[in-house]
């Protein structure tokens, strides 16, 4: 039988105890468990918490560049108008008062073997267990014309933060009977409804500040999340439909956007079409985030295999990956999914550490979009592993969006759902 | 019925207890792992952030049984509960329920009118008191309690404004109770119960 490391610890330590070799302080670190956290977004910052919840004598290490994050959650009202940024940021001491590290830093690579993560400050970070929680990679060289530098210009605002202002800005310098040319992604990517709740908050914003403008969304999909729900929305605040609408929505594969040009502020079709555009958001393609391609994490679909009772990868055991990374099929990449994964990470591998078979797994996503003034719309679902352990599969007859008779109250309390969502999730994420 | 769910809970906790009933067992999720989700909207250990979604820490858990069994049959209208609750069956609610009301309630902190408090308080000793005892405080070592102290208003109102559309069942004595506060007191009588459970932070 392979000892485990805790047991062999525990042997060897017992051992050399008697002996007086080695110091206390030593045998005191050697004894826990270390679990190394990338990424502090909604599913790093939620396992990193619940592992210390599981069991506090884990030591919990989270490893993330940015002093504190901004929600893509919401930021869309911030692009509206109706929200300021601040209100979407999230500091670390949370965290910290539960007992985890928190660690400024870049992590440049992973070693599965020995495993350790090494950062850009040239700290190496030795695990029992690891959890890679990058969220998305954007992949800029996939639409011609479009890059890092290009997004300077033409912000994608598909990362909250700098960006969302930068849209938000070019918006309020836009002259009115402008034209929003919204670039939406292929599947998969981040935020099913999002794109679609942008253009919405667009709408809302021009309605009431520049109603001679319009936002088209250039789409290489034919269908979207929500869409009858959208739709319907649309037709009642924007006009959609009719040649006044404030929205209009042109389908893939012919408006799929593949070439775009930054000064000239135009963006071409597969079809050939040119569209000019006033201000341009460009959310490209996606993949799992970079440190998760680095480590090999990554199958050839740009994202992440894993176990999905664990979220342990399929491709290097110890690690764990969750969150919009992960490919957690039939879960979509969400904040509320990346929490939910997040609690079931945390718990399975505090049974993993212990030696002991991890439990059966229950997870939640929830997503709301706010379309309007005190219109909201959700969809929710509850999942369980499927038997063959393949697919987190929603509850038959259970979820659903919200019906497209709602009256105008159960719309408006979607809504103020949405900012108590918002709030609860932030802070058993974050808090 | 509300006695075999009651014998029912204190069942299973019994053999949970004794280390009989195993979480894996017929492929259970453990309580917590089933309360942990519900945290994104309702708060970390049910105590929500507010504004709308109420906290359901140290709820009654026969009173957390059929709250939940009502939005599943859709019994009681919501937006999205009765779609989430419909995902759990009858086991899976009392395990939460059993979860939720061992934890410690946090009062919400909020703003309210403090010049309605003591008309509240009034009110509330008046027509509520009888059922929703100490001022609808948790009584976690009695029974058949419902939590309205420092409950968050906004959610407050819209239970309220669903019971009198119908759209949640209202017991009997509470019509009768609440009909005769609104004949005398109108609607600035609910606002002052609301400022009154608000209060009680």
């Amino acid at each position: 039988m392979k000892l485990s490391r805790r047991d062999f610890v525990k042997t060897g330590a017992t051992a050399t105890a008697a002996l007086g070799l080695l110091s206390a302080p030593y045998l005191a670190r050697a004894a826990s468990h270390r679990v190394v956290v990338v990424g502090g977004g909604t599913g790093g910052a939620t396992a990193a918490k619940y592992l210390k919840r599981a069991d506090p004598a884990i030591e919990v290490t989270l490893i993330e560049p940015n002093q504190t994050y901004y929600t893509c959650y919401l930021s869309n009202e911030v692009i509206g108008g109706d929200r300021q940024l601040d209100t979407l940021e999230h500091g670390y001491d949370g965290l910290r008062a539960h007992g985890i590290r928190v660690v400024h830093d870049t992590v440049t690579a992973i070693d599965p073997e020995a495993r350790a993560v090494d950062t850009a400050g040239g700290e190496r970070f030795e695990y029992d267990r690891c959890v890679v929680a990058p969220g998305i990679e954007l992949l800029y060289d996939r639409i011609e014309g479009y890059s890092e530098t290009a997004a300077e210009t033409l912000p994608h605002a598909w990362k909250a933060g700098a960006q969302t202002a930068l849209l938000r800005r070019q918006l309020e310098e836009m002259a009115d009977g402008g034209t929003v040319v919204l670039v939406a992604p292929p599947n998969p990517f981040r935020c099913p409804p999002g794109p679609y709740e942008r253009a919405s908050q667009i709408a809302h914003y021009l309605k009431g500040h520049k109603p001679k403008s319009k936002v088209i969304i250039l789409d290489s999909k034919q269908a979207f999340s929500k869409q009858g729900l959208f739709t319907q929305g649309w037709e009642r605040l924007y006009g959609f439909g009719t040649e006044d609408s404030l929205i209009e929505w042109h389908p893939g594969p012919d408006a799929a956007v593949v070439r775009v040009d930054a000064e000239g502020m135009v963006a071409e079709t597969s079809f050939g079409d040119e569209i000019r555009a006033d201000v341009m958001n460009v959310i490209p393609p996606q993949r799992a985030g970079k440190i998760a391609q680095v480590a090999g994490l990554a199958d050839d679909s740009g994202w992440c295999p894993v176990d999905k009772r664990t979220f342990e990868s399929s491709i290097h055991p110890g690690i764990h990956v969750i969150g919009d990374a992960c490919i957690a099929t039939k879960m979509p990449k969400s904040g509320y999914s990346a929490n939910s994964q997040g609690k079931v990470a945390a718990a399975a591998i505090a049974a993993l550490l212990k030696g002991e078979e991890p439990g059966t797994p229950s997870y939640i996503n929830t997503c709301y979009s706010i379309i309007g003034t005190d219109y909201g719309i959700s969809i929710a679902a509850v999942y369980r592993l499927s038997e063959d352990g393949a697919t987190i599969a929603p509850v038959e007859g259970a979820g659903g969006l919200t019906p497209s008779d709602a009256p105008d109250w159960a719309l408006a309390r979607e809504v103020q759902y949405a900012y108590s969502w918002y709030n609860n999730i932030t802070h058993d994420t974050f808090g | 019925m509300a006695d075999s769910i009651r014998n029912r809970l204190s069942l299973t906790a019994g053999l949970l207890a004794l280390g009989l009933v195993s979480a894996a067992q017929a492929g259970d999720a453990t309580p917590e792992m089933l309360a942990n989700a519900c945290a994104g909207c309702h708060g970390t250990e049910g105590n929500s952030m507010g504004p709308a979604a109420p906290s359901i820490s140290a709820m009654d858990p026969l009173v957390f049984v059929d709250t939940m069994e009502a939005f599943k049959s859709g019994d009681t209208y919501s937006t999205v509960m009765g779609r989430i609750a419909k995902g759990y069956d009858t086991a899976e609610f009392e395990a939460m329920a059993e979860y939720f009301h061992a934890q410690p309630y946090r009062p919400a902190p909020q703003d309210y009118d403090a010049a309605l408090v003591d008309t509240g308080a009034e009110l509330h000793d008046r027509f509520c008191e009888k059922c929703h005892a100490e001022g609808g405080i948790p009584l976690v070592d009695e029974e058949d309690y419902n939590i309205l102290a420092g409950q968050w208003m906004p959610y407050l109102r819209y239970a309220m404004e669903d019971f009198r559309a119908d759209r949640r069942e209202l017991p009997k004595k509470m019509r009768s109770k609440l009909e005769d506060l609104l004949e005398r007191h109108g609607e600035d009588g609910l606002e002052a119960l609301y400022a009154f459970y608000a209060s009680q932070q």
